[in-house]
């Protein structure tokens, strides 16, 4: 099987005060073309620090990451924009993520035009095409951000995302924050999205209910260590960790009453 | 039975909005009932919440009646209803030591001297199962893990033996294992005070674990409500059905 992102080894210790804390010890892990890796675990274990290391927003101590078969970690300029194009990134909260006065349109025209992905002449029908493909009527294109849902938001976030074509998309904690009905949208949306394009999808989560629908391998964090590493189903009805025992005793179930109440 | 608190027709309009935030909700609350109120961003859940604790602002146009028929009075704030909100970084004081907080509530509800509310808090925070909790009152929120703060904001809810507890997504903003630790903390207490407890929550699964009964709510008002036994294995509504379809679990 081939490799999309391999890494190795990363490790990250902050300062704080005069105590030097590890936010991540050691961490590797891979995910093949279209596969989608769960990263899960309790907040502080270093699920985010994994995903702001891939975007290059912080530099690791130590480790190697491997993208596409290029060295992530000494790129700059031109060839770290053009890998940029390639691994897109959705947040949790888009309000925060975007400029509030921009238009939907803007938006997505954003990284059609900064990675040249197609001619000025043809990006209003690139934009009408990505807003469709995600489900959002081309309506929408000249609203303000703040004049739509939270869910529609989140599909502008992943237009955007897709627009670069990208093989692999970070989804951190991408849908916490949804209502349920929206959220179980926006997971099958991801996951036809997946099985068009093609792309692969890092999904960073703490609710283990949202990574089961979506994850076909799921690695489970905890102290900046990967405790625990397998297929979703496996580690999902036998984890081996107790940081895997304990989040899935954690998720809600909805009880199940034997007799029907008259 | 007298119920202890009872809405009838209450209905909120805030202000400049075009649409009601609640409209014509009946409701009642039995004595140390646990009722969920459930429904998604706009349902009106928190609306209710803060409209039973009448912490809405001013501005509000407020139709319909709360009455307390449980109580001989109106219901005080933090004497007969205590409060756990979301987010406990921005409900506690950051400037004051926790347990001067939970103090606080106690000096001034149950006409007691600071020096008794400040035994008092530390036994709360005891109760909240804090470790050190003589040692942790002194200690500012910013030093506090989210489940802690959580924590010192229920003993502050609690310390003055409230009748009813609201919570209002009061775990939403943590982790799963955190959020099941507060869920089981919030169960152990209203059962040993027999309080009752208003549950407002997104996730009708963590709500139908811990409810009597459940509320479902949408775009203000008041869809459904049955035993949570009833609700969860026969909802009557299209609406409940499909909040029910899409709770993600582990097992399905």
């Amino acid at each position: 099987m081939s490799t999309l992102l391999q890494v190795e080894g990363l490790s990250k210790r902050y300062r704080r005060g005069n105590q030097e804390v590890a936010a991540l010890d050691g961490v590797s892990l891979s995910i093949a073309p279209g596969e989608t890796l769960a990263l899960v675990g309790p907040s502080g274990s270093g699920k985010s620090t994994v995903a702001r290391i891939l975007l290059r927003l912080v530099e690791p101590d130590a480790g190697r990451i491997s993208f596409n078969g290029e060295a992530l970690l000494g790129l700059r300029g031109a060839a770290l924009r053009a890998i940029r194009a390639n691994l897109q990134m959705v947040f949790q909260d888009p309000m925060a993520a975007f400029n509030p006065r921009a238009t939907v349109a803007g938006l997505i025209d954003d990284p059609l035009r900064i990675h040249g992905i197609v001619g000025r002449a043809e990006r209003p029908r690139a934009i009408a095409t990505l807003l469709e493909r995600v489900g959002l009527a081309t309506e929408l294109a000249g609203r303000r951000v703040h004049e739509i849902s939270g869910g529609q938001r989140q599909r502008v976030a992943i237009a955007r995302a897709l627009a670069t074509r990208p093989a692999l998309i970070v989804l951190d904690e991408a849908v916490s924050a949804l209502d349920v009905l929206v959220r179980a949208d926006i997971l099958s949306l991801l996951a036809e999205l997946q099985r068009d394009e093609g792309v692969a999808y890092l999904f960073i989560s703490h609710d283990l209910g949202a990574v089961r629908a979506i994850a076909h391998r799921i690695a489970i964090m905890d102290g900046g260590r990967i405790v625990e590493q397998g297929e979703a189903a496996t580690v999902i009805a036998a984890p081996a960790s107790a940081t895997g025992r304990a989040l899935v005793a954690a998720t809600p179930e909805l009880p199940v009453f034997k007799e029907t109440v008259s | 039975m007298t119920p202890l608190l009872e809405l009838r027709g209450l209905g909120v309009r805030y202000k400049g909005a075009v649409a009601p935030a609640l409209e014509g909700v009946d409701l009642d609350l039995a004595a140390g009932e646990r009722l969920a109120i459930i429904g998604e961003s706009g349902s009106g859940k928190s609306t209710l919440a803060r409209a039973v604790a009448e912490l809405l602002p001013q501005t509000v146009i407020q139709q319909g009646t709360v009455a307390w028929p449980g109580l001989d009075q109106k219901a005080r704030n933090g004497r007969d209803i205590g409060f756990v909100f979301q987010d406990p970084a921005s409900s506690l004081d950051p400037v004051m030591p926790v347990g001067d907080q939970v103090a606080e509530v106690a000096h001034a509800n149950l006409d007691m001297d600071w020096r008794a509310a400040r035994r008092l808090a530390v036994e709360l925070l005891d109760r909240v199962r804090l470790p050190e909790p003589a040692l942790l009152a002194q200690a500012y929120p910013h030093q506090l893990s989210g489940g802690q703060k959580q924590r010192v904001a229920i003993a502050a809810a609690i310390v003055a033996r409230p009748r009813l507890l609201i919570a209002d997504e009061a775990t939403s903003a943590l982790d799963t294992i955190v959020q099941a630790e507060i869920m089981a903390l919030i169960s152990a207490l209203v059962a040993e005070d027999g309080m009752a407890l208003l549950f407002v929550s997104h996730d009708i699964a963590l709500a139908a674990n811990l409810a009597d009964r459940v509320a479902v709510f949408r775009h203000g008002r008041l869809v459904e409500q049955a035993a949570t036994a009833e609700l969860v294995s026969q909802p009557r509504t299209d609406y409940s059905r499909a909040l029910l379809a899409a709770h993600l679990g582990l097992h399905a």
